[in-house]
């Protein structure tokens, strides 16, 4: 981008799980042919990009956590960006929580607004008779968009426009139940205790009867995905990322 | 005869309101063990949230049983105060209802109404001991649920439950007193449910029913003060830190951590190093990071855990509790309230703490606890008192890594990762782009 000298409108951070993960780059890919196809100029860091720190923060490691927001509020502020789009709610949460003292202020946004904002301009229009329509599917609400952040409709309207049938877990909105990868449990073994989380989360999912779980957030989807297993319905039991759904209903 | 009767409530009120303010200082200056955290903005907002969660329970009605049950004896009970007034002053002054004559028909109403609350209250707290005793609500059996969290739960209601009915009891009585026009006793006319009671006692001597009469009244405010006085060691003194909890209520979302300047600061100082003819300017070195004891948390987390009423909606909530982790946010405050009042103790002794060699972190809390913490804010949302579990759990969790690294390997693995290749897992950064290849 920096070769190019031209401004973006905005930068799509891809996060560490979208940029290296195999499942989440899945949805980075599907998130950036989404923008392309609807015509935004977005631009990414490439190997400028490093950790936000998230991880380290959360884990108590606050020294690893200023070096990192160094680095990432040096580069970005070098480019001069001014907005931000991301699909991790992590990333979404410290850049817009979390950056700003530091002297990092973007606009930031969780891709999921992006979505829905397209939509509503009409920028993004569904196929006729999409494959999620009338799908019974429920919708798992992350700690970092949810309660974190208080986004909980932006991510069911747009489940609202590709006409899916929506049937909500017994925890959901504010009371959403974790997926268990928060707060760095990702990169460590659980405690001891009777049910992993992701597993006691995907029995919620299950109980709906829905054959897909939406997620928006690449830690959810890598613990849900093994939940699923967990429990034996990687058959009849898909985890999709609210980008992947669009990307395949749009025109 | 009356003489005695207010000499003797003098002696009483004076004792209960010294030994209830004495407690209260305690506890301010333990709250004010922590450090100092500056919350002064938003007023307006603030005051919003002591009407909304204070006064109208507003977080309670994520449950409604509970929270009408809940709304019944809190209203009640602060209502009924307003006759607490009434009878401390006839108390002091040795006459009997004197509101009766200054508000004319308007105090039978009144009394009417906290009649009516009366009978709601002791309806409301029975409900309450069936739930903790009979039907064992789970979040009240957790493993912190120990024997005194468990009766003073029940202490509390089963006071309440005589209290209110000393208060029927006095105005029953005093009714039928009133019908055999016995003097002293003020011809107030009949009060809504009390009136329905009299004929009750209209077999009984009159020697007997002042005696009734007099008992009640005497044990009634003798129980209000003994209440009062019981409030500050129990996790009933919700009733009164709920309020200024709720004022200071973290306003921010709530995804936002808590900065640490002094580590911003070092780490501008690794990147910026200052010319080296500035070092008049340097800092001092930075004590502990995080926190590993109570001093070490900021006073509003102290008074958190002054104000937890050990109601386990957080725990009930809490992803770790459910899958059966020993993490419990409900315990993170009670132990951070048990360890406050220890160290309390030893002020009182010996005007201030030297240390014991125990500490928070260790002694009370394990790294077992605080690892298993997704920081899922869960706990923080339900919380009807505007508690922050999480928050205490996050700092300790700094000490822990930073000052006594005591991470557990794969953190430490990761730490590593992102240090080395800027990223949580071991992959090269040129791969950061690889993804593109194939779109
Ligand atoms: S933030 Fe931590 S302690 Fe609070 S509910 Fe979530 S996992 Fe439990
Ligand atoms: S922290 Fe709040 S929710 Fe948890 S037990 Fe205490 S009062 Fe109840």
């Amino acid at each position: 981008m920096a070769a190019a000298g031209e401004s973006p409108e905005v930068l799509f951070w891809v996060g560490c799980a979208g940029s290296f993960d195999q499942r989440a780059q899945k949805i980075t890919k599907a998130f950036a042919l989404i923008l392309e196809k609807v015509g935004i100029r977005f631009a990414i860091l490439g190997n400028e990009e490093s950790c936000n720190g998230d991880p380290a923060r959360r884990a108590g490691n606050e020294f690893l956590f200023q070096m990192m927001a160094y680095g990432n509020i040096q580069t970005l502020n070098n480019y001069g960006i001014k907005k931000i789009v991301t699909t991790c709610p992590h990333c979404f949460n410290i850049f817009k929580n979390e950056y700003p003292v530091l002297g990092g202020h973007y606009e930031v946004i969780h891709h999921t607004q992006l979505l829905q904002q397209l939509i509503d301009e009409g920028r993004i229009k569904m196929k006729e008779g999409n494959a999620f329509k009338g799908k019974r599917i429920t919708y798992h609400d992350s700690c970092y968009l949810g309660r974190a952040n208080n986004i909980y409709e932006a991510p069911r309207k747009v489940l609202q426009a590709l006409d899916t049938e929506l049937v909500e877990m017994k925890h959901c909105r504010s009371r959403g139940m974790c997926c268990g990868a928060g707060g760095a449990q990702m990169w460590k073994e659980e405690e001891k205790g009777h049910i992993r989380i992701n597993a006691a989360r995907v029995k919620e999912a299950e109980a709906t009867g829905a054959s897909l779980i939406v997620s928006n957030c690449p830690y959810c989807m890598t613990m849900l995905s093994d939940g699923v297993k967990a429990n034996g319905r990687e058959e009849d039991l898909q985890v999709l990322d609210i980008a992947e759904l669009v990307a395949q209903s749009m025109e | 005869m009356h003489i005695i009767q207010q000499v003797l409530f003098i002696l009483l009120f004076i004792i209960a309101v010294y030994l209830f303010t004495r407690k209260v200082r305690q506890i301010r200056r333990n709250i004010f063990l922590g450090k100092s955290k500056n919350i002064q903005d938003h007023k307006r907002e603030r005051w919003r949230n002591v009407l909304l969660l204070a006064f109208g329970q507003k977080k309670m009605f994520r449950n409604w049983i509970p929270a009408i049950l809940h709304f019944f004896v809190y209203a009640g009970f602060i209502i009924i105060n307003i006759e607490i007034l009434e009878i401390i002053l006839d108390g002091l002054t040795g006459t009997h209802r004197m509101f009766s004559p200054l508000l004319g028909p308007l105090y039978n109403v009144l009394i009417g109404c906290f009649e009516i609350l009366a009978i709601l209250v002791i309806f409301g707290c029975a409900v309450f001991l069936i739930r903790r005793n009979i039907l064992r609500v789970k979040r009240f059996q957790q493993r912190e649920m120990t024997r005194w969290p468990k009766s003073d739960a029940n202490y509390i209601l089963i006071m309440e439950i005589i209290l209110m009915l000393l208060f029927l009891t006095m105005n029953t009585t005093d009714r039928e007193l009133q019908l055999r026009h016995i003097v002293h006793y003020t011809q107030t006319g009949p009060f809504w449910i009390s009136a329905l009671l009299a004929p009750l006692f209209g077999q009984a001597h009159t020697g007997t029913l002042i005696g009734l009469e007099r008992g009640a009244w005497w044990l009634h405010i003798t129980g209000v003060l003994f209440f009062l006085n019981y409030l500050p060691y129990s996790k009933h003194f919700h009733i009164i830190l709920a309020f200024p909890n709720s004022y200071y209520a973290d306003l921010e979302p709530k995804g936002k951590m808590d900065n640490m300047p002094e580590i911003e600061h070092e780490v501008h100082l690794m990147f910026e190093p200052p010319p080296p003819d500035n070092t008049a300017t340097e800092p001092p070195p930075p004590g502990r990071f995080g926190a590993k004891d109570v001093p070490d948390l900021n006073w509003k987390n102290l008074m958190d855990a002054y104000t937890c009423t050990e109601c386990g909606r957080c725990t009930a909530a809490c992803p770790a509790s459910q899958t059966g982790k020993l993490l419990s946010p409900r315990k993170i405050m009670m132990d951070t309230r048990d360890r406050m009042e220890e160290i309390g103790e030893q002020i009182n002794k010996n005007g201030k703490f030297e240390g014991d060699g125990k500490s928070l972190l260790y002694d009370y809390i394990t790294p077992e606890e605080l690892w298993a913490c997704t920081t899922c804010n869960a706990c923080v949302e339900e919380c009807p008192v505007s508690i922050n579990p999480l928050d205490i759990i996050l700092q300790l969790r700094r000490t822990m890594v930073m000052d006594d690294a005591k991470a557990p390997a794969e953190w430490n693995a990761m730490f590593g990762n992102i240090e080395n290749n800027r990223a949580p897992w071991k992959f090269s950064p040129e791969e950061r782009d690889k993804w593109r290849e194939d779109v």
